[in-house]
């Protein structure tokens, strides 16, 4: 199926590349369809976009690049809710919300989301002892 | 709202499922004890409305030439 994206322009899309998010994510809980683009010569950022809203669409990133510490504790209801039955199969991003200049960006790393590669589900869990405005400057300038 | 009185050790019971207890009582502090099912997400609202508000945030439209030349 051809969806219209906020960044890619008009895309074919494939059943397979969508992820199932069961019940949105907070803010936008009727979105439940996302699927994740690259950009061509950036392995960096990615675009979680929704399928059926044009517009909706964050970047994200895989947090393990930006801060080598962060580790988080998938608990029995994410496990529960994704049907994930072992960590290999799962994969976590975070939504950066990018401001001008860029070292004003932040990395949400108390809400990830977490996709489980075997069966496509994918939720943003919310975690207690994260900063949800962590400064992605200064994680770059660390290493 | 419904409003309930209980003490320390006493609880309710919302639904079939959910159950929760008054664990103790300090000042104005209530620790409460939150038995459910394991696909009921339960946050502290004012994390969650957090959450919500970093998403709508993290929604801007983003200037990609600006965003790739930072990597």
């Amino acid at each position: 199926m051809k969806i219209e994206t906020k960044y890619h322009g008009e895309i074919e899309l494939n059943e397979k590349d969508i992820w199932h998010f069961e019940k949105g994510i907070p803010g936008f809980e009727d979105e439940k369809q996302f699927t994740v683009l690259s950009f061509e010569g950036n392995e960096v950022f990615f675009v979680l976009q929704s399928v059926n809203t044009p517009s909706l669409g964050f970047i994200i990133s895989n947090p393990f690049s930006f801060f080598k510490e962060y580790e988080i504790k998938l608990d029995d209801a994410v496990t529960h809710a994704l049907a994930l039955e072992k960590p290999e199969d799962s994969m976590v991003n975070v939504i950066l919300t990018v401001r001008e200049p860029f070292n004003e960006s932040t990395a949400n790393l108390q809400a990830p989301l977490v996709f489980n590669l075997e069966n496509k589900k994918a939720k943003q869990i919310i975690l207690n002892d994260y900063s949800r405005k962590q400064p992605v400057a200064a994680a770059a300038t660390k290493e | 709202m419904l409003v309930l009185t209980r003490k320390t050790g006493e609880a309710i019971r919302i639904g079939d499922d959910i159950e929760i207890t008054v664990l103790s009582v300090q000042g104005d502090q209530v620790k409460l004890g939150i038995d459910a099912p394991k696909h009921v997400d339960i946050h502290r609202k004012e994390i969650f409305l957090a959450i919500q508000q970093e998403n709508e945030a993290a929604n801007n439209t983003v200037d990609l030439t600006k965003l790739f030349s930072t990597d």
